[in-house]
């Protein structure tokens, strides 16, 4: 993960899913890539697929259009990269999974137990002097969690970082052109290249 | 057929069509070099001094034709010394294949003796490499290889071989090489757009770089110049792409490009830039560099707009590209425009000729004038490098060969030795070099005396770190630090030791003999040329800086 810089006012949060080659190596090549270009990561998770052959790596990030233009046609140039996209953040299902270990005595276990149940989080373990709650959502949902335990001795937390797909049936993205027989500009999905050009 | 990692090794350089492979020996690539002997009919080894020179030896075999340089190198500390190449080959983009042994795959991981983690150390630095782990994927992965290296924008790869890969055997099936598939499709619509844009321009300017050298594009380049009466600018990566005398071509562009060039950048309403990436040497301040429009053409998608922002881009090989938009261009005259650029280059820096002491414009006329317009020019790194780049008097676009991206010094020996070797005895090979630059990489002038290269070498010897020292000069203080090494070396000397021929000069009238004498040298030759510590490269915009800054004295 690289460092974070300071966010811009036109940066948005974006996710980025690429497709990639299912070998040994694979991520360090990307995440190297990301690291000498710059481009400042929130989270990243990789996850198999349906096809063996294939890893998906799911890219949470800040930017404006030209960084996120910048960081998909800098991955596509990878050898091991098939197919990178924006997700549309409207048409897409985010998860999050946190792990929270909260400092809890007996006085403090039925506040606890009514914030987790408000949010629908599990508690999964529980100690004379802990907590560990356990909680799926989107990064919105686990962000507003963890604002109700300022109050709160938090002892450790874990999360995974974001995991994404789109909505809807099998959606067709456009396979990233090798360089040699890209015969026409291919637009990025949901928006042109610079310039506005767009395929015929 | 039955083969061992080694054979398929050969066979499959063979099928590549690689004809010269430079290298240094070892123990891990030892499987390698052996089955090598056995082919020296087929494949000529080129043993250098260093890796490094290897590297760069096949950079320049690279740059000089086209074709795809090879380099072999053991594990450890002889992969660990083609790092600087590739990274140079990496960042101009030079098609080159490195091979690289490593120990056992046993063994790897273990720290073993001479194991580095090559892969890992040149990822960043080439278009993709591996590590073949199994014998049977050998032949696949070296196709795979030169197919990236050549595709698309060119680059370096790096295959790395654990030693038992070279001795472990496996059925082998010869293939043709497949054909490079290039872009030659152009979407019609964006060239009607570029070609309208062009016709409306008042003060339109091409700007191109090194993407034009290698798309071969020279030809649509001078037809759409003269068609719409275009004028072009260059950058250090296209340096011959166009005639020296031609009177369209303003010349280089940049930090140290002439005035008109910069100035008509900064006034013209319309850039066509093709094959070129903007760097911050070219662009030295992306907000005020200019103010027209800018089309871009280019093979890699990633460099659409990623330093200045664009009007319109076209992704594909630059000669395609041109090709389309021709034919909707409208023929032109642009009186005004011309007129006066014709004035701006009144107001360009001119060198004083002197005759009393060797000034390098003079040095580098009376090369030119001697060594012909069909001679190779390679160059290694600092203010000998831009005075090459200004005064040379270029005819051809694979003549000049030098490092611009990375800025190698040490660069231009290992170069020149690749491109003689590539193109043969009879084609003049002129290296030119800085008395620091030639001190990183002299070590390969026995290279030259093994394989009797008749390389010319000027050096333009100021004894101190010229480039740097400039730098110091204008933005130091005159404090000069660590760039005056009060070196005692005796070039002349040095080329006797070497068993090659060594020159001095101290005025034009001895390089000019000096010169002649080493033309008609069998062997490699230097010249060692006395010049003034405090010459500098002129004109200079400093960095960060637009046509406003412009230092002409």
């Amino acid at each position: 993960m690289t460092q974070q810089s300071l966010p811009r006012p036109e940066d948005r949060r974006r996710v980025i899913s690429l497709l990639v080659d299912n070998h040994s190596g694979v991520l360090a090549r990307v995440s190297s890539l990301f690291n000498r270009r710059g481009f400042n990561i929130d989270s990243l998770t990789v996850s198999a697929t349906n096809d063996p052959a294939v890893s998906r790596i799911t890219v949470s990030t800040h930017g404006n259009d030209r960084d996120i233009d910048q960081l998909i046609l800098q991955t596509e140039r990878l050898e091991v990269s098939r197919q990178v996209f924006e997700l549309d953040l409207e048409n897409s299902l985010q998860r999050e999974l946190l792990l929270l270990k909260v400092a809890c005595g007996s006085r403090q276990r039925a506040e606890l137990k009514e914030i987790a149940s408000i949010y629908k989080a599990k508690i999964i373990d529980l100690s004379p002097d802990s907590m560990v709650l356990e909680l799926t959502g989107k990064p919105e949902k686990i962000d507003a969690f963890l604002k109700m335990f300022s109050e709160y001795e938090i002892l450790e937390l874990c999360r995974t970082g974001v995991t994404a797909l789109e909505r809807g049936g099998k959606h067709e993205h456009i396979q990233k052109p090798p360089q040699e027989i890209r015969d026409y500009q291919f637009p990025m999905p949901g928006r042109g290249l610079a310039g506005g050009a767009s395929s015929q | 057929m039955r083969l061992t990692g080694s054979q398929i090794f050969v066979e499959v350089l063979i099928e590549q069509g690689v004809d010269i492979l430079f290298g240094y020996p070892g123990g891990a690539v030892l499987n390698l070099y052996d089955e090598l002997y056995k082919s020296s009919d087929r494949i000529q080894t080129v043993l250098t001094a260093h890796e490094q020179g290897a590297s760069h030896a096949a950079d320049g075999y690279a740059r000089a034709t086209g074709r795809t340089g090879v380099v072999l190198a053991t594990s450890g500390p002889g992969a660990t010394n083609l790092v600087t190449g590739i990274a140079t080959a990496y960042m101009d983009s030079v098609p080159m294949v490195a091979f690289t042994g490593n120990v056992a795959t046993s063994l790897i991981g273990r720290d073993s003796f001479q194991e580095a983690y090559i892969e890992g150390i040149t990822l960043p630095i080439t278009k993709h490499n591996y590590t073949v782990r199994r014998v049977e994927d050998l032949a696949d992965t070296m196709r795979s290889a030169f197919r990236i290296a050549q595709s698309g924008r060119k680059g370096p790869v790096l295959v790395d071989i654990p030693k038992d890969v070279t001795a472990n055997s496996c059925e082998f099936t010869p293939k043709e090489p497949e054909l490079i598939r290039t872009v030659t499709q152009v979407n019609d619509a964006l060239a009607r757009q570029a070609a309208a844009m062009i016709n409306e321009a008042q003060r339109p300017l091409v700007c191109f770089g090194g993407g034009v050298r290698s798309a071969a594009g020279c030809q649509p380049l001078r037809a759409l110049l003269e068609k719409a009466d275009i004028p072009a600018t260059h950058t250090l990566m296209a340096a011959g792409v166009l005639d020296y005398g031609d009177p369209r071509n303003l010349g280089m562009l940049g930090m140290h490009g002439c005035f008109t060039a910069n100035k008509a950048m900064a006034e013209a309403d319309l850039v066509l830039a093709i094959g070129t990436r903007f760097s911050d040497r070219v662009a030295l301040n992306p907000e005020t560099f200019t103010s027209a429009k800018v089309i871009q053409i280019d093979i890699d998608p990633s460099e659409m707009g990623k330093n200045i922002a664009l009007d319109l881009s076209i992704t594909g090989d630059a000669s395609y590209v041109l090709q389309a938009i021709l034919p909707y261009v409208e023929p032109a005259l642009h009186k005004d425009w011309m007129a006066q650029i014709v004035a701006w280059r009144k107001m360009d820096y001119r060198p004083i000729d002197s005759d009393r002491v060797l000034r390098p414009h003079q040095l580098i006329d009376e090369l030119c004038r001697q060594a012909g317009p069909e001679a190779v020019y390679v160059t290694d790194v600092g203010q000998h490098q831009l005075w090459a780049a200004q005064y040379l008097h270029h005819t051809k676009s694979r003549g000049f060969l030098t490092s611009g991206g990375l800025g190698t010094m040490g660069f231009g020996y290992g170069a020149a030795i690749g491109a003689q070797m590539a193109l043969g005895r009879r084609q003049r090979v002129i290296m030119l070099t800085g008395d620091g630059s030639f001190h990183m990489n002299l070590n390969e002038g026995c290279t030259a005396v093994s394989y009797q290269l008749p390389i010319i070498t000027v050096i333009f010897n100021n004894q101190v770190l010229g480039m740097v020292r400039q730098w110091q000069t204008s933005f130091y203080g005159k404090r000069y630090s660590s760039t005056d090494p009060h070196r005692k070396t005796d070039f002349v000397k040095v080329a006797e030791g070497f068993g090659a021929k060594g020159y001095r000069a101290a005025t034009l009238e001895e390089f000019r003999t000096a010169l002649a004498d080493a033309l008609q040298q069998e062997g490699p030759s230097w010249i060692d040329c006395r010049i003034d510590k405090d010459e500098r490269v002129l004109p200079m915009i400093p960095g960060g800086g637009d046509i406003r800054d412009i230092i002409m004295e």
